[in-house]
């Protein structure tokens, strides 16, 4: 018996990386997913854009695991895009129950009075008013619940303290904090809870590429991944190099559960320790 | 397969209440229990204590459930007593990895310039310093198996933020706060993770009694747990006057488990939104 049997999820970002992996560990506990992603180039990047290749995979995983997944192209910063996505997978699936915001990007590191007008903008535009569309486009499913339902925010350590180099970022990732708190009270009175979680460096291609591994490593020309797990330890108390997908799916997990019934509002770091630290 | 086959679970304030509740919901996930209980009278207290017919139905509970429990007479208040109960506890279970540090009082209430020192003292030496003495006596057993573990502190709403008339309470309860980040970067080399939860209202002895029904209700001559429940949504943003025992027990299975593997320093609100209101 899975602890998510009969739910559907929302998941943003869903081809490759955390995306993924949420879809997975909610299909192993019995939900069905509807998914989407960009698949497309994003100014700045510094890693590879997501695939159909990579979305084919998410799809055919899900489905080797018995569960059903319908999969979109589609943009968080379209919202017509967004809202068709999730109202035709509404409409083959049934229902909708959990919303996971997990798409975002990071794009080109500079100090902030150095940073680039449309990179600023972009990231705030992915990144919060992203998450915004698609709980727009959701909740109006959400609604129609009983029993409510729970979003969740893919946030950040950067979406509760600073870093240097990431003002766009940690921008972005204190805003949705922010916007979790709003939609926390609002919808409140229709039992459907939301709560953010807030990762430490995760090991996906967001993190593991050179122009990260030479943020951390400056005094290195050429830092490899073994320099950049160095410093990542130093990082965190528990001297770990990085989370994986599916610690942050683990705790989406319980926070969409009926165990967490009652908790909304609340900002979850799963960050080894770096926030105290 | 339980979530926590083959672990052994340290509760404090296990005769009823949370405490109980945490030792049936562990023993369902195939924890074996140690536990204490002051099971005797607290000056000041709102609430009628805790009985050894309590302690035994909480014994009698996680054995029917097929779990080991060995159950002792401890005051929080007494290092001693705290250490030889769990010593005793984990020659008999052959190791510890869990410590809920739940026991708690609630006292006297009035403003705090009226709280009397003995009133005030009393609640910092059980609710904080007995949070302290039951890690003190637990770590040195954790350390010892070698394979990490997780403490987890029950706190409240009000150790994030102050309710007028229960100053000593508040202040206990921040405290803790405080300890546990201090413990969580203290343990995190040796993967040993420490957490807070805070709860909002929970329908326990603690709460459900005429000394908090009248404190919300001083309106009434005689007020009835409806009538209290009523007024303690005001406090809420989900539409309830209070969470059960169970909603918290589940908060504590997660992060005890191997899902919150890299969770550590974390204060997790499980308050109905309480917060954040």
């Amino acid at each position: 018996m899975g602890r998510l049997d009969g739910k559907v999820v929302l998941i943003s970002g869903v081809a490759r990386s955390q995306g993924r992996s949420h879809a997975l560990r909610f299909a192993e506990e019995g939900a069905d997913v509807i998914g989407f992603d960009l698949l497309d180039e994003i100014k700045g990047s510094p890693s590879a854009p997501a695939t159909q290749a990579d979305m084919d995979e998410t799809v055919r995983q899900v489905e080797a695991l018995d569960r059903r997944i319908v999969a979109t192209k589609a943009d968080v910063r379209d919202m017509a895009a967004v809202k068709a996505a999730v109202d035709e997978g509404v409409a083959q699936l049934g229902r909708l129950d959990v919303v996971l915001g997990n798409a975002g990007v990071f794009t080109a590191p500079s100090l902030a009075e150095d940073m680039e007008d449309d990179i600023f903008m972009d990231t705030l535009d992915i990144n919060v008013a992203g998450v915004w569309r698609t709980a727009k486009a959701a909740i109006p499913h959400l609604k129609k619940n009983e029993n409510g339902g729970s979003i969740i925010i893919t946030s950040s350590v950067a979406g509760l303290m600073g870093y240097p180099n990431f003002a766009h970022y940690v921008a972005s990732k204190h805003a949705v904090v922010g916007l979790m708190r709003t939609l926390a009270l609002e919808l409140a009175p229709h039992h459907i809870r939301v709560n953010s979680v807030h990762p430490g460096s995760v090991n996906t291609v967001m993190v593991t590429n050179d122009t990260i591994a030479r943020l951390f490593r400056p005094d290195l020309e050429n830092p490899t991944a073994a320099d950049f797990a160095e410093a990542a330890k130093q990082m965190n108390p528990m001297g770990i190099e990085m989370l994986e997908s599916y610690d942050i799916s683990n705790a989406m997990v319980f926070l969409a559960s009926d165990e967490a019934r009652y908790i909304t509002g609340v900002t979850l770091p799963v960050d080894a320790g770096t926030m105290v630290q | 397969m339980g979530r926590l086959d083959g672990k052994v679970v340290f509760i404090t304030g296990v005769a009823r209440g949370q405490g109980r509740s945490h030792a049936i919901r562990f023993a369902e996930e195939g924890a074996d229990i140690i536990g204490i209980d002051v099971v005797e009278p607290i000056a000041g207290s709102t609430s009628p204590p805790a009985t050894q017919a309590d302690m035994d139905e909480t014994v009698a509970a996680v054995e029917a459930l097929d779990r080991r429990i060995v159950a002792t007479k401890a005051d929080v208040r007494s290092l001693a007593q705290v250490k030889k109960a769990v010593d005793d506890g984990v020659a008999q279970l052959g190791r510890l990895d869990v410590v809920i540090a739940n026991a708690g009082v609630s006292t006297f209430m009035g403003p705090a310039e009226s709280l009397t020192e003995e009133a005030f003292v009393d609640m910092v030496d059980i609710n904080l310093t007995g949070v302290w003495r039951s890690c003190a006596a637990a770590i040195p057993h954790i350390k010892a198996g070698g394979r990490g573990g997780s403490i987890i502190m029950t706190s409240s709403a009000a150790g994030l933020m102050a309710y007028p008339n229960v100053g000593h309470y508040v202040a206990a309860k921040h405290g803790v706060v405080g300890l546990m980040r201090t413990l969580a970067l203290e343990l995190a080399s040796d993967s040993i993770r420490v957490n807070s939860i805070h709860p909002t209202t929970v329908d326990t002895p603690m709460v459900n009694n005429e000394a908090t029904f009248k404190l919300f209700r001083p309106d009434l001559e005689n007020p009835t747990a409806d009538d209290f429940v009523e007024a303690a949504k005001v406090m809420n943003a989900l539409p309830i006057g209070w969470v059960e025992s169970v909603d918290i027990s589940n908060a504590m299975v997660w992060l005890a488990s191997d899902e919150a593997r890299y969770v550590t320093g974390v204060t997790l609100p499980v308050d109905a939104g309480a917060v954040i209101k």
